[in-house]
């Protein structure tokens, strides 16, 4: 028995030592998780109140929005050492990487705008005036379309890659938090936290196809704040972290209904998929720690301990 | 013909093009007061408390206004504390004015909501805290946006009561505002079972900036024992001098010590250091109450116009009270206004000089609707007629 766990445990770990790369806004530090032992591995010190979290396409650098600095920081994910900054405008809450791994589309919350960075040349590359208080990022696959959400202007404005101009504006709930395509970019997954619901839109149009609402037993339905939002691995699903009602739901994409609610810590935001595809995390602001959840079962499998507040959330395969 | 409406709209939205070219006109209407002399010199009340609030929030809903093709015009009228107010308010009305934010005393809003001219307008009121505009006083045509007294006294009891403070004294100036915040202290002590061991009227003229040391600890002498010492002097003359002073060593709460208010430099969860951010880059100060009443009011208007896409006060009035209005106002839950009283239902943080301590409705406290409701005078006990319609 022993042996046989002994045998399990060297198969898995050396070979998929992957990690999972957390911010924790109150401690101006990131905590490594180690996906499989689920054990911390390092905390590397960033900026201050670090909040989004994305590695470059090639994993070989982290970007770390450092939101009370004005900086997103490039980290080398291997030493933890912070090689430079970027020129990110001010407060910069949540980004995305373009598919073509060198511009970085970045949320200034303080000024309504979207900084366009290039990664490489570290120069702006474009600002959008889009509405009060941007957040929530998204990128369609092929790269030629942006989302940036306005928490306080309620809206999604969908940005021409290309002119960096806005195409279209969407009004949605109240304080859109994440924008999400689906993995084929045929759909865009919209939050709003306080409205309650997210919303999904057809990205040939723009056309609203529909919203869902969420109830859950025991809960105040003011309680239930939709934030971040990730697709299974597969894209039959789509986990949906509910803020202060303290759970995960489990929406099929087809649909549209909730299949599940996972209880996990309190004050979910975002969440990461582990490399192999195999475990769900989720940071838990007000009990600084982060779920893991067994994707397959839909269980809460274990709960690691991290920074203070912790709040974005990205994984990077480091098997060699 | 009413879908192919509906898609004309959508279709001018999403190309980012005015759907419309309409302006919501929002009167900013102000009769300044003179404020009560208090005994300390420092921190006098902004004079635009407010007003700066209401400006911060029309920046924030023109931004919005870009991508609907909506716009506002923000007209100002303030009124110096020995002028006509009401005379002032009917030049405004007969100027075309139908939706307005308004910051005077009770008698001065009472008597715009009762002109004939205000009947069909809107008005939000962004500064009173008066029980009684919400009660027998209420008006159909008046919405408020700054917490009640009633409020803001639960809002201290649910603390209270978590914190198992049982034994608590009172000391209350004599100004009406302090006589209506003991009031609703009392009401709420009752409301939630808790009771007073004693309690004193504060009423002296000494300067307290040299004498406190030497007068508090005797003035204080005589109160029963206590576990907190709550304080009524809303216009914050005296009790700043009892803290420290005191003949037992007790926190205070209530106007001073730890503060029940509608809001506070001191807020910063649920995305409100960003608008602590914007308001202090824009006011060069702290938000206060009266600011975040007057940028809430604003905020809701402009939500109203962006859903219904309408000017009407009727239309706008309709949508504010329904339940499909729900206000993002950086509290955590959403802000709504109670259809009975025309109250906005609000979390009420409990603040210290430097830190956010509690925010009510706290864990526990529960309602059949909405948590929020367990702050103020709830439907049931509500003695507001001019609602009935509404609900």
């Amino acid at each position: 028995m022993i042996r046989a766990l002994l045998l399990t445990t060297l198969l898995a770990s050396p070979a998929f030592a992957d990690e999972v790369w957390v911010t924790n806004e109150a401690d101006n530090t990131v905590s490594v998780i180690d996906a499989n032992s689920l054990k911390v591995l390092h905390s590397f010190d960033t900026g201050e109140r670090p909040r989004g979290i994305t590695f470059s396409r090639d994993f070989k650098r982290v970007y770390i929005c450092a939101s009370d600095s004005d900086a997103v920081q490039v980290m080398d994910p291997d030493t933890g050492e912070i090689l430079h900054d970027l020129p990110s405008g001010e407060d910069p809450e949540q980004f995305v990487i373009a598919p073509d791994d060198r511009l970085l589309y970045i949320a200034n919350e303080d000024d309504a705008i979207t900084t366009v960075v290039d990664t490489q040349t570290r120069k702006v590359v474009a600002q959008i005036d889009v509405g009060v208080e941007p957040e929530g990022m998204g990128i369609s696959p092929d790269g030629k379309v942006q989302v940036t959400t306005s928490e306080t202007t309620n809206m999604a404005h969908w940005i021409d890659t290309e002119t960096h101009k806005i195409i279209a504006n969407s009004l949605v709930d109240p304080r859109p938090r994440h924008a999400e395509f689906s993995p084929d970019g045929a759909q865009l997954w919209v939050s709003s936290e306080i409205g309650g619901t997210v919303a999904i839109f057809d990205t040939s149009d723009h056309s609203e196809i529909g919203k869902i609402s969420f109830t859950l037993k025991g809960v105040r339905p003011e309680k239930i704040q939709p934030v971040g939002m990730r697709f299974s691995p597969d894209a039959s699903k789509v986990f949906i972290a509910l803020g202060p009602a303290n759970h995960i739901a489990v929406v099929d994409a087809k649909t549209l209904e909730v299949e599940k609610y996972i209880l996990v810590g309190r004050r979910v935001w975002h969440m990461a998929t582990s490399p192999d595809q195999t475990k769900l995390f989720t940071t838990n602001g007000v009990s600084g720690d982060v779920t893991v959840i067994d994707i397959a079962t839909l269980e809460p499998i274990d709960t690691v301990k991290v920074g203070r507040f912790p709040w974005g959330a990205a994984a990077r395969p480091t098997s060699k | 013909m009413r879908i192919q409406w509906l898609i004309g709209v959508c279709a001018a939205l999403l190309l980012g093009a005015p759907a419309s070219s309409e302006t919501l006109r929002i009167d900013w209407l102000e009769h300044q007061v003179t404020p009560p002399p208090i005994l300390s010199n420092i921190a006098a009340v902004p004079e635009s408390l407010g007003l700066d609030g209401t400006r911060l929030a029309i920046g924030d809903i023109r931004t919005t206004g870009r991508f609907t093709g909506q716009d506002y015009a923000l007209n100002e009228t303030v009124i110096a504390p020995q002028d006509d107010f009401l005379g002032a308010a009917k030049s405004v009305l007969a100027d075309g004015a139908k939706v307005l934010v308004v910051k005077a005393p009770a008698p001065d809003l009472l008597a715009l909501a009762d002109l004939p001219e205000a009947k069909d307008v809107l008005i939000l009121d962004a500064s009173t805290q008066d029980d009684a505009l919400r009660g027998d006083d209420c008006r159909r045509n008046v919405l408020h946006t700054a917490p009640s007294y009633a409020m803001r006294a639960d809002a201290l009891a649910q603390f209270i009561l978590f914190k198992k403070w049982r034994k608590l004294a009172l000391i209350s100036g004599q100004l009406p505002e302090d006589l209506a915040f003991t009031a609703a202290l009392k009401r709420a002590l009752t409301k939630f079972g808790l009771t007073l061991a004693g309690e004193k009227e504060w009423a002296f003229d000494a300067d307290m900036r040299r004498a406190a040391a030497a007068e508090v600890p005797l003035f204080t002498q005589d109160l029963p024992d206590h576990d907190l010492l709550l304080v009524s002097d809303e216009p914050g003359d005296f009790a700043r001098y009892i803290a420290y002073n005191s003949w037992l060593p007790r926190p205070l709460a209530g106007s001073e010590g730890l503060k029940p208010v509608g809001w506070s430099g001191v807020v910063e969860q649920y995305g409100a250091a960003q608008l602590q951010n914007r308001f202090r880059e824009a006011a060069g100060r702290e938000m206060a109450q009266g600011d975040f009443a007057a940028w809430v009011a604003v905020a809701a208007l402009g939500e109203a116009f962006t859903r219904t896409q309408s000017t009407d006060p009727a239309t706008l009035r309709r949508y504010l009270l329904s339940d499909e209005f729900r206000l993002a106002g950086f509290l955590g839950r959403p802000l709504s206004f109670r259809n009975w009283n025309g109250q906005l239902r609000q979390p009420i943080p409990l603040v210290t000089e430097r830190a956010l301590t509690a925010l009510a409705p706290l864990e526990g406290f529960l309602h059949q609707t909405n948590e929020l409701d367990t702050l103020g005078i709830d439907a049931p006990e509500s003695t507001c007629a001019a609602f009935g319609d509404s609900q």
